[in-house]
């Protein structure tokens, strides 16, 4: 096709011009617009000298099988280099059910580490010091569940709460988005949020209670400008739900954290991540008056795109995530996760999770990339790309303020059918060959068998035998009270945090604490949006 | 005239990954089929009925979760049970090969991965249910 027929898009269907020069840049305010990083509105990076001062966290998302398996892992990544930890529930954990529920049956351990009580929480992290390494924990519904765990498994190491470093994902706006791992209903599911959430201000203040994410809305096939726009709407939300409860933004926000998309269009992805620092300061400086320098600064974790990953010709996603994860860096992220080569066929292999934290270490070691700032800033093609990608978020904004909020716009499947029609609309490019993957649609050819990580059927009856065994041992009127205690606090205003970590302690199971959930706020079932 | 194809989609077991099948589900109502999409968390009892009531020709199962070596045979039992024999069973979703080939030889019509276009699925549904 000639140039001058073709159309150049971004790969969220944004125009991209012949040619970019200072003609593109007029009206680009550089205090307004950028500032120097570490400075308001930190478009150019939340520190003045960013990798220079400390490279991002190299936190490879983890988990399968057992436990016992899954701690073996990060011990493993830990001693190859990785500098944080990222847990990986399985299914039946994320959804709030033991392994011996009906539903858990061929699920366990599959997608990620079954933990249904404290004692899984206990083998998952032994010999891990949670005083010194920092864990980011993927968990949404249950997630004032698993952090008791986890908050119970410090207290036994003796380790300060006020000392813990790490996040919580517990973003559930974006369940009913684009993820769908819900069990409740909204409006309790975002009291349990703002129950982590002051408890976290008051017990943690180093823990990030949030991870307010726009990965999954990307890899649900969002476009760039919709994932930015839903994951900060989402942020806006929480922090109204909080300022509700009676926060001072200054206490809660500094702890805000976010979780974006690593994609394939490099400058997008870069242009991205610089909008959202910039639109995420103004909104906290001017929305909300917030004071503090720390709860103007978008923090945020970056994974590449799992979605962009192919099952034909697997090596090739070595380089993908390469560039993505490239993208990520240049975009200032704080801390990092590259997918492994065999995304689309299993759980990472210790092989190919090897490579892709290798790929960090290369771009943090090798490529100079990280000596100096915001590098690309200044690149007439980025600069505006940013400016555009900022507007076209802040109208999205907008909308959903127009709405009543986000919970509204979720209840009119607002956000899904933005995502359904995009991810149709790629698709169909794709079919067309409009959109290329090579290896996909053009550029096939054949491929050695890559090794795969296996998970068999026996991590679920290992996990049931244990638990059958923990039931027998734990004292069971203890239990009941906890969760006697715990429906009482649920069906109050009390923060659940304190009768969660009660009934955590007595080793009562997650099933059992989520039914108990599950009997005073019922359980959600959606609408689907095609 | 012919009456138009008519298809359950399913999402089998827990997994929420549902994009894949929204977009198939479109693509078949695209091409003149009737399609009903089952939403999430549905068990093999849940889809089979759904299927006899809807009256289905094909019963697609979306599958993400490395759940389908449990799932899909209880779908086929099921079917199996309430003389449903004549439903074909396509599974889309990351099923490895050598359980592609075992669930075919259970009765599974097609399995496809990762990368396969809607026109294929479009097509193979169209032969499967003429044969």
């Amino acid at each position: 096709m000639k140039t001058a027929e073709r159309q150049f898009t971004t790969i969220s269907g944004v125009p991209v011009e012949p040619v970019y020069g200072p003609a593109q840049s007029t009206g680009l305010d550089p205090q307004r617009d950028l500032g120097q990083p570490g400075q308001f509105p930190y478009t150019r990076g939340i520190h003045p000298d960013m990798y220079r001062g400390r490279l991002w966290t190299m936190r490879q998302f983890s988990g399968f099988a057992t436990p016992e398996e899954t701690n073996r892992r990060y011990l493993y990544l830990l001693e190859q280099g990785q500098t944080g930890l990222s847990v990986a529930f399985d299914l039946p954990t994320l959804m709030g059910y033991d392994p011996d529920h009906p539903l858990s049956d061929g699920e366990v351990g599959k997608c990620g580490a079954p933990v249904c009580s404290l004692e899984d929480m206990e083998i998952l992290f032994r010999g891990i010091p949670l005083g010194e390494v920092t864990v980011s924990m993927t968990i949404n519904s249950p997630a004032a569940v698993l952090w008791a765990m986890y908050l119970a498994v410090a207290e036994q190491q003796g380790v300060d709460w006020a000392r813990l470093s790490g996040t919580l994902q517990n973003d559930i706006l974006k369940e009913y988005i684009a993820q769908k791992e819900y069990i409740f209903p909204p409006r309790p599911s975002m009291r349990l949020v703002t129950d982590t959430i002051e408890f976290g201000a008051r017990h943690t203040p180093r823990f990030n209670p949030v991870s307010i994410s726009g990965y999954h809305i990307r890899e649900a096939g969002s476009t760039a400008v919709q994932e930015l726009a839903f994951t900060l709407r989402d942020g806006i939300e929480y922090v109204d739900w909080a300022l509700e409860r009676g926060l001072e933004i200054d206490e809660f926000a500094p702890r805000l954290s976010f979780f974006f998309n690593a994609h394939n269009d490099f400058f997008e992805e870069i242009a991205k991540y610089r909008a959202a620092r910039k639109i995420w300061a103004y909104v906290m400086r001017d929305r909300y008056g917030a004071r503090e320098e720390r709860s103007r600064k978008l923090r945020f974790h970056a994974q590449t795109a799992g979605c962009s990953l192919t099952w034909q010709q697997p090596y090739n996603n070595v380089v993908r995530t390469a560039l993505q994860a490239m993208a990520a860096v240049l975009g200032g992220a704080q801390s990092l996760h590259t997918n492994s080569l065999d995304e689309a066929y299993a759980l990472p292999s210790e092989h190919a999770v090897t490579i892709a934290l290798r790929t960090q270490q290369v771009l943090a070691y090798e490529t100079g990339i990280a000596n100096t700032p915001d590098p690309l800033g200044g690149s007439y093609f980025l600069e505006k790309l940013t400016l555009e990608t900022e507007r076209a978020a802040n109208e999205y904004i907008r909308r959903i303020d127009g709405m009543g909020g986000m919970i509204p716009a979720i209840e009119a499947g607002f956000p899904q059918s933005e995502i359904a029609a995009a991810s149709y609309r790629y698709q169909r490019e794709v079919e067309s060959e409009e959109r290329v993957i090579v290896g996909v649609n053009r550029f096939q050819s054949g491929d050695q068998p890559i090794d795969l990580l296996q998970i068999d059927e026996t991590a679920g009856s290992h996990q049931c035998a244990k638990l059958a065994a923990l039931k027998k041992r734990r004292d069971q009127s203890r239990v009941q009270k906890s969760l006697d205690a715990l429906k009482r606090a649920a069906e109050g205003t009390e923060n659940t945090m304190p009768r969660i970590l009660d009934a955590v302690r007595a080793y009562a199971t997650l099933g059992e604490i989520c039914d108990a959930l599950r009997g005073v706020f019922g359980s959600y079932q959606e609408t689907a949006h095609l | 005239m012919p009456r138009p194809i008519r298809v359950l989609v399913a999402k089998p077991g827990l997994d929420g990954h549902d994009r894949g099948a929204k977009v198939i589900a479109r693509a078949l109502r695209d091409a003149g089929m009737e399609v009903i999409y089952t939403g999430l968390r549905q068990t093999p009892e849940m889809i089979v009925n759904a299927a006899l009531q809807e009256d289905v020709q094909v019963i697609g199962l979306s599958i993400l979760s490395g759940a389908h070596n449990a799932i899909v045979p209880r779908v086929l039992e099921l079917l199996r049970e309430k003389d449903m024999g004549d439903v074909k069973v396509i599974v889309g979703g990351i099923v490895p090969d050598e359980d592609a080939e075992a669930l075919k030889k259970q009765g599974i019509a097609a399995v496809f991965q990762p990368g396969a276009s809607l026109d294929s699925i479009v097509s193979f549904i169209r032969s499967a249910v003429a044969a």
